[in-house]
């Protein structure tokens, strides 16, 4: 079904009768060209732009719940592109400019809304720092700048510009920073798959791999065996657990982050905003709910739930940033198990195994990044190379010395 | 002294085995407990490559250490179930490494 407002229009008037789910259920088929294990973001992304970009539609993606279920349904729905590490910087200069055309792309609203970010910085090395960075962005080519603290008071009134412990100095603004409607980045790369021909596989869990001399042939699932000659992984949060069967072992460890969202108000944050003296980002959601986040709870866990001492941390900090929000109410928080590799940067990868692709490690900073990572992922299967804008995410990049560490924290994966 | 385990859900009180059961805040996560099995110096790259970066991060019971940095600063070995949060068992380092 082709999505218009004359079709809005008539639907509308006829009851809404007339609308008709967007993909199929089928039953798993003996054999694929390509199976994806994982129906998230990244997953769905790469089925869809194998299918457009390279014609590969005899393609299985083999979700164990839901799609959509996991984390990109659940996060703070932030997309931006604000890195410096040659590796990241292209990579998502290039995710920005696949989510300008997304909702053309895929003809489903995903409502992404360029908004404006607001990175705000403390400390004259703070400003340093992130004119630094600023710097970086702007010789990529995309756009950044720092405004000093009269245009944030214009801009944005209700920041605490005097806090006593954490004054704001200035801020580091990116307008093509903003959001997306996370649960229709899910739906509409699904829609888009299906309609060209992938299957779509819920509730099918991967039990195991066939792997005959080095070189995978198919995997056994909750719903049979499934042969294909090349299989991708995009498990993101259980990269681990799915690599083990497969023997692959990972510098990956799986760690909750925490999202949380309050009750409905009325139009009050324009921007998405970050504190620069905590971890600490919200913005405002079209329904009102403002969604916030904050850091790592900073163990290992599997669990999908967070733990107080985390809400406490989050909701201090953003009382601290933007006192006014301490008088609404949270509704709900999620936690969501996130893929944290050794330096804070992803992979995008062949592995040991021939035919066996991998992607995973996403850290938090997944979600903005699956169109891009979509993109590569599905270049790097069809063709057997690696993106030219993804080209640095190697599995092996730790024993070559090609770290590509943001923050500088060293291999301590929950640090970054 | 023969710590108390603590097996409520999502509470996450560690039991020191100096101080007794505190408050998750007070301790500081440090990572797996293959730290404390540092390959030896002529080991090679491999060995020092597995330490530094690889982990096998398990779903189930995970060994890792802690740090009462805001008790006796003592670091334990724990054994935390890491999908229901349950702590298993919890020593000194210092009594796990030997």
């Amino acid at each position: 079904m082709f999505y218009s407002a004359f079709e809005i229009l008539k639907q509308g008037l006829t009851g809404n009768k007339g609308w008709k789910p967007v993909w199929r259920d089928p039953a798993p088929k003996p054999e694929y060209d390509v199976i994806i294990i994982g129906g998230g973001g990244h997953g769905l992304a790469t089925a869809h732009y194998l299918a457009k970009t390279y014609g590969i539609t005899n393609v299985a993606v083999l979700e164990r719940g839901y799609l959509g279920g996991g984390n990109i349904g659940r996060n703070t729905t932030i997309v931006r592109c604000d890195y410096g590490q040659p590796g990241n910087s292209e990579f998502y200069s290039h995710s920005m400019k696949l989510w300008e055309g997304l909702s053309q792309d895929l003809n489903y609203n995903v409502m992404h809304s360029q908004r404006g970010m607001l990175q705000l910085c403390h400390s004259d090395e703070q400003v340093a720092s992130y004119r630094k960075r600023a710097n970086m962005i702007n010789a990529r080519g995309d756009e950044a700048q720092i405004i000093d603290r009269d245009t944030i008071r214009k801009r944005a009134p209700y920041i605490d510009l005097d806090n006593a412990r954490f004054p704001v100095r200035g801020g580091l603004w990116q307008k093509r920073g903003g959001t997306a409607r996370h649960d229709a980045v899910a739906w509409g790369y699904a829609r888009s798959a299906d309609s060209r021909g992938v299957d779509l596989i819920q509730n099918c869990a991967v039990t195991g791999f066939d792997i005959t001399d080095g070189r995978v042939t198919g995997v056994q699932t909750t719903r049979g065996a499934i042969k294909a000659k090349k299989i991708g992984m995009a498990v993101a949060g259980r990269s681990s657990e799915v690599g083990a069967m497969a023997g692959l072992r990972l510098p990956i460890e799986s760690h909750v982050l925490q999202a949380f969202v309050t009750e409905g108000i009325k139009p009050f944050i324009d921007y998405t905003i970050s504190f620069g003296m905590g971890h600490f980002y919200i913005n405002q959601s079209d329904k009102g709910g403002l969604v916030f986040g904050g850091d790592l709870d900073m163990y290992n866990s599997y669990a999908q739930r967070g733990n107080l001492p985390r809400v406490e941390q989050v909701a201090e900090a953003g009382m601290a940033m933007i006192p006014a929000i301490g008088k609404a109410r949270q509704l709900r928080s999620w936690g969501g198990i996130m893929d944290m590799s050794m330096d804070g940067s992803p992979f995008i990868d062949k592995t040991h195994i021939d035919g066996l692709f991998f992607n995973g490690g996403w850290c938090y900073g997944g979600f903005k990044a699956a169109p891009a990572s979509g993109a590569a992922f599905a270049h790097l299967i069809a063709t057997g190379q690696h993106a030219s804008f993804a080209a640095k995410f190697r599995l092996d990049r730790y024993k070559t010395g090609h770290l590509i560490d943001e923050g500088g924290h060293g291999a301590s994966p929950k640090l970054h | 002294m023969v710590p108390r385990l603590n097996c409520i859900e999502d509470v996450m009180r560690i039991s020191c085995p100096h101080c007794g059961e505190r408050d998750l805040r007070e301790y500081t996560y440090l990572g797996s407990a293959k730290l404390l099995e540092r390959p030896d110096g002529d080991a090679g790259f491999e060995a020092f490559y597995d330490y530094v970066y690889i982990r096998e991060n398990p779903s189930g019971e995970n060994a890792e250490l802690w740090q009462h940095s805001s008790g006796c600063s003592a670091w334990l070995h724990v054994v935390r179930n890491v999908s229901t949060h349950e702590f298993l068992s919890v020593k000194l380092a210092a009594e796990a490494k030997s």
